[in-house]
């Protein structure tokens, strides 16, 4: 398996990337927190970790450590809009059950 | 299912524990509210789409309607909506010209009171309103609640402007992060820390204030070297200059409040119809009676508002000058705020500096951008550190004796600041001191604002100069003052927080700082005569004390003599003949010389009776 992004994502993570005006991809992980278990974490990445594993997916780099990858293999990160709010979104095959505001989630 | 965004390496939040900071520029028209969203500051929408919230509240259904809606209703219902809100803020009655509102303005204890059909309202809970309408939107837009919020104030307001601002977001439920000046947040989008050093200019014509602001950069960290500026000076006074206009050339005489409204939305859109036109033909009928017909050209509309222009260069020189800096030793120009996109302002600037002028972001937009920068800074979302510097516009200091005052923190230091200074007792046995804090630059007390009165008790007694009280002034990064006194010895302490009662103006703050120039040498004249005072005063108490204690030791006649020259000083100091008191304190000090030297031996001769040469040690 592996770490896909959705075109749409793409494009919002390219104009991040580049108003920020560094980087050179984004970092998907898991913390073990949260009130459901497991907690994802997104963030720009400057420098790779060499553990780190890297896929690319229309034109962005995605990194992932192999710790957080037994977690969300497979998933595809998506970019939605909810009313006035708009953001990430991932699409983990993982997950058994998530708490109520979908946060973090359970394997 | 809550929404991601990407953060700063190593800067994942837990979850529910989003700290969602944003920037509120709370502005005199409109109010704007940003974030750091994903790496990127953006402008939240309102939910019509809009960016720009108008800063209009109008009060008479069950809940109080903000923004584009209210605005709508101004000229419908005008006693109930509440425009320009941010000029009455932490002011009184007598501070304002009521003439420019057309709302039922009355004194409500002290602050403004506004009579509205839903009660009377006062400017800190119109302002709540407005920000109240800001966090639902963000909490809307960013999908949790709102962490906190850098609100940005005009550099020149005083204490009591932002308390009172502070206190509205406290009202609102917001937490504050940190109020900071709306220059300095520009300067923050604009990315100018980002060079490595220079002085550079934030010029800043909102709707209804003006802000002149010079920055200095070194090693990656500035500083506000000098703010000037005007609070009532905006983009509504060219409105105000146009509507005048208008009038007169139309022969209208307005008395009615909604005529009044329509024309000055009229003269509004004539302004910004000349930002990208040479001339405009106006053919508008306002009522039955009233229709209007003229043109109005660029040049003319240059002519008609030229006083207005060249007050915001005379400021933006008297800044320069409280900076020591001159035209080429600044590097860049910032233009902030909607009004400044009037080209004969472009003009003005660009000929006053003789440089193009930075003005490629959205002016309108910048100091909320740059808010929501620094907010996302102190709310922890970074690896950042920025360090933000304010100073403050007038100086301040204690009243000391004979009415002078002592400067503690001088005009234009940086903020946050603390200093302090030890203060010593005036007479024998004094057990308490009264601190009255001042602002301003004169060196008497009555020619200076007085912000607050305190006493500390308990000072131990002691003989007049022994006691050592050190009093320390401290103001805070929004520009809060607060005041302690401490008694070394015993360690006994008294505090105060200044929060005036109401705001200073700033044609006031700058009189009080052109009358420090010009009244340069009356100030030094009275320093003077203060001075010889209280050297005067100081004698006649210790001989008066002398004489209580020792008058066995002199002669009639002697006593007599001294007696005379004691009243003779006394009703001296009473007058403001410098030469006279000089002179009686000389002759007091001479005639009192031989009682001294007695006073001295018998206090000699005290010490030594019933001792032996053996328990002296020398």
């Amino acid at each position: 398996m592996a770490i896909s992004i959705t075109e749409k994502a793409a494009e919002r993570a390219q104009k991040y990337l580049k108003s920020r005006g560094k980087g050179i991809g984004l970092k998907l992980g898991v913390k073990t927190t949260g009130c459901s278990g497991m907690a994802y974490t997104l963030e720009f990445v400057d420098d790779a970790l060499p553990e780190d594993k890297i896929y690319e997916s229309h034109g962005i780099k995605i990194l992932v450590d192999p710790k957080s990858l037994i977690y969300i293999d497979g998933t595809e990160l998506d970019f939605t809009r909810e009313g006035l709010n708009e953001g990430f979104q991932f699409n983990n095959p993982n997950v058994k059950d998530s708490c109520g505001c979908g946060e973090s989630f359970t394997v | 299912m809550a929404l991601l965004q990407i953060s700063e390496p190593g800067k994942s939040t837990m979850p529910h524990e989003h700290r969602l900071a944003v920037g509120i520029d709370l502005g005199t028209t409109n109010s704007l509210i940003a974030s750091v969203v994903s790496g990127a500051v953006s402008i939240l929408e309102q939910g019509n789409k809009e960016r720009l919230l108008p800063s209009v509240v109008h009060y008479s259904s069950s809940n109080p309607i903000v923004g584009s809606e209210a605005k709508n209703l101004q000229i419908k219902d005008p006693k109930n909506t509440i425009s320009s809100v941010k000029r009455l803020i932490g002011k009184n009655l007598s501070d304002i010209d009521t003439k420019f509102y057309s709302l039922d303005l009355k004194d409500d204890d002290g602050v403004i009171g506004i009579q509205t059909d839903k009660g009377i309202k006062n400017p800190i809970e119109v302002s709540s309103d407005i920000l109240k309408k800001l966090k639902e939107t963000a909490e809307e837009s960013l999908g949790n609640e709102l962490y906190g919020a850098v609100i940005t104030v005009p550099a020149y307001f005083d204490d009591a402007q932002r308390q009172a601002t502070k206190d509205s977001a406290k009202l609102a439920g917001i937490n504050v992060l940190r109020l900071i000046n709306e220059p300095t947040a520009a300067a923050v989008a604009y990315g100018l820390d980002q060079n490595k050093e220079g002085n550079f200019v934030i010029f800043d014509l909102g709707g209804g204030t003006f802000d002149v602001s010079i920055l200095n950069l070194s090693k990656g960290i500035f500083e506000v070297q000098a703010t000037h500026g005007d609070a009532n000076l905006g983009g509504d006074d060219y409105d105000q200059v146009i509507f005048e206009w208008l009038c007169k050339s139309n022969k209208i005489n307005v008395t009615n409040s909604k005529i009044k409204q329509k024309l000055f939305a009229l003269s509004r859109e004539i302004k910004e119809a000349l930002t990208n036109k040479d001339s405009i033909k106006i053919n508008e009928t306002i009522d039955k009676k009233i229709n209007i017909q003229c043109e109005l050209s660029q040049q003319e509309f240059e002519e008609i508002t030229k006083k207005l222009t060249k007050k915001t260069i005379s400021s933006t020189l008297q800044a320069l000058r409280d900076a020591e800096l001159s035209v080429s030793q600044i590097q860049g120009v910032v233009m902030v705020g909607g009004s400044t996109r009037m080209p004969c302002i472009q003009n003005a600037v660009k000929e006053f500096f003789k440089q193009p002028l930075l003005n490629n972001l959205n002016p309108d937009e910048v100091v909320a951008l740059g808010a929501a920068q620094q907010a996302n800074i102190l709310a922890g979302n970074t690896n950042d550190n920025l360090l933000l510097l304010d100073v403050i516009p007038l100086s301040l200091g204690v009243e000391t004796m004979g009415d002078i005052v002592e400067r503690i923190i001088p005009r234009n230091s940086t903020l946050p600041v603390s200093m302090g200074q030890e203060f010593t007792t005036y007479k024998d046995g004094q057990t308490a001191m009264i601190i009255h804090v001042v602002q301003g630059e004169r060196d008497l007390v009555r020619d200076c604002r007085s912000l607050a009165k305190f006493t500390l008790k308990g000072i131990p007694p002691l003989v007049a100069g022994a006691a050592k009280i050190l009093v320390t002034f401290q103001v805070d990064a929004d520009g809060l003052l607060s005041v302690s006194a401490k008694e070394q010895s015993t360690g006994i302490q008294s505090k105060i927080e200044v929060k005036p009662s109401y705001g200073l103006s700033d044609d006031k703050v700058k009189k009080m700082l052109e009358d420090s120039f010009n009244l340069a040498s009356e100030d030094k004249e009275s320093r003077a005569l203060s001075e010889i005072k209280i050297e005067g005063s100081q004698l006649l108490e210790m001989i008066k004390n002398a004489i209580y204690e020792d008058s066995d030791l002199l002669k009639e006649k002697e006593l007599n003599l001294l007696q005379e020259t004691l009243n003779e000083l006394k009703k001296s100091l009473e007058s403001s003949d410098r030469n006279n008191i000089e002179e009686l304190t000389k002759k007091l000090n001479d005639d009192s010389q031989s009682f001294a030297a007695k006073r001295m031996d018998r206090s000699i001769q005290k010490a030594l009776t019933g001792k032996s040469l053996n328990s002296l040690e020398f």
